[in-house]
């Protein structure tokens, strides 16, 4: 099956969890559907949510959580 | 005949040149955060330069026109798509009634302005049609544009040239790192020979905490200050003062840790110390400026700021020479 990407529309700083004691929204392995929170940019003093734009299984995530994320840079891979 | 609104992106906000006047009543004189890609894309679309259009941060919005319109889309690298198709920056395009503009990922600059033919017409409040969401001023009813918003638009735009294009050279933004020249102010003194060195030599970084109101950078070492006792009306920390105004483009650093850009939407006044102010030709590069851009600031006197504001006016000539 073709590899997909979720991309952040937004830069700022990429976090996969809702809350710092909280857990993360999704792990390597788990299935994701359209619409699933995958993680949160934070920019101009607030958070948006980065959803799945598709289907399928996470195989990767290419940043790290508190890392700052590019508009357009891949957050997920999905299988 | 309007324009519908689909998707408004994270923060699409109207505005023109803004309203200056009323600043001593603490309301700032808002308006387009990067005004000379505002005129550039006024112009290209046959505008009055100063005519109100939208600005997009990070994330364009989706918009159907229900009438034929000439777009130009200027500032940050937000490549538009009509019905699907990619069109360039910085160019007139037509759009024909029933077809949808819409926007790629960004992939530089922070904000663009969206021009349209004729200007988007919604009530001008003092003088202006530039949202200012904190006072409730301009915009849509005092606010950003939303989803199901329609806009109206103004008359009176001259027939332009299709496919009418900003010269490359012409096209101002930041650099990376970013350089950003800084004319030193009334309380420089206030801090230590070293941190005045420091402050110049450091290279910070865009905060995550960057919008129109102010810019804060972060990562440069903390200041320190020369010790006095707090004069009458200051706060205990060596970075408060007695209240004073606050200019556009004064850069305060709170504590010395952190310094942060008032800009088109900033405060009027406040306790805190200001390094000094941002030159008004280099206000345009912040409103481009992503999060975590390394920025260097840089020291320059008055000549050199003046010189410099000499040269941007000499390059919005030279857009209007280019377009005309």
């Amino acid at each position: 099956m073709a590899k997909h990407e979720v991309r952040s529309p937004i830069p700022g700083t990429f976090y996969r969890k809702p809350a710092p004691d909280q857990p993360v929204f999704k792990e390597i392995g788990d299935t994701v559907a359209k619409g699933d929170t995958i993680g949160l940019v934070e920019v101009m003093k607030t958070f948006h949510e980065v959803k799945a734009d598709a289907d399928g299984t996470i195989t990767g995530f290419p940043i790290g959580d508190a890392e700052p994320v590019m508009a357009g840079q891949t957050i997920a891979e999905l299988d | 005949m309007p324009i519908n609104v689909i998707s408004a992106g994270i923060a699409t906000t109207i505005q023109d040149m803004g309203r200056p006047g009323y600043y001593h009543l603490g309301i700032p004189m808002g308006g387009a955060m990067d005004r000379l890609a505002l005129r550039a894309a006024n112009l290209l679309v046959g505008n009055d330069e100063e005519a109100a259009g939208l600005e997009s941060v990070f994330v364009g919005p989706e918009l159907e026109f229900t009438e034929d319109a000439t777009v130009a889309v200027c500032g940050a690298e937000l490549p538009p798509k009509l019905d699907g198709e990619p069109r360039e920056t910085w160019t007139a395009f037509p759009v024909k009634a029933g077809q949808v503009l819409s926007f790629d990922f960004l992939k530089s600059g922070a904000r663009a302005y969206i021009a349209i033919s004729g200007g988007i017409a919604t009530p001008p409040m003092l003088g202006s049609r530039s949202t200012y969401a904190i006072g409730a001023l301009g915009g849509v009813e005092g606010r950003a544009v939303q989803p199901g918003d329609t806009l109206p638009l103004g008359k009176g735009s001259k027939p332009v040239r299709e496919g009418l294009s900003v010269p490359a050279n012409l096209r101002r933004g930041p650099g990376n790192p970013a350089e950003l020249r800084v004319l030193p102010g009334l309380y420089w003194h206030r801090i230590t020979e070293q941190a005045q060195k420091d402050f110049f030599d450091d290279t910070w970084k865009v905060a995550n905490e960057a919008d129109r109101m102010g810019y804060r950078f972060q990562g440069g070492r903390k200041l320190e200050f020369v010790e006095r006792e707090q004069p009458f009306g200051a706060g205990a920390d060596p970075s408060n003062i007695t209240d004073a105004c606050y200019p556009y483009g004064s850069v305060q650093v709170p504590s010395g840790t952190e310094p942060i850009v008032l800009h088109r939407d900033a405060v009027s006044g406040g306790g805190y110390f200001m390094i000094g102010t941002v030159i008004s030709a280099d206000m345009d590069l912040i409103g481009q400026l992503q999060p975590h851009t390394p920025t260097r600031f840089v020291k320059v006197d008055m000549d050199t700021a003046l010189a410099a504001r000499h040269d941007r006016a000499s390059t919005i000539n030279a857009i209007r020479e280019a377009l005309a």
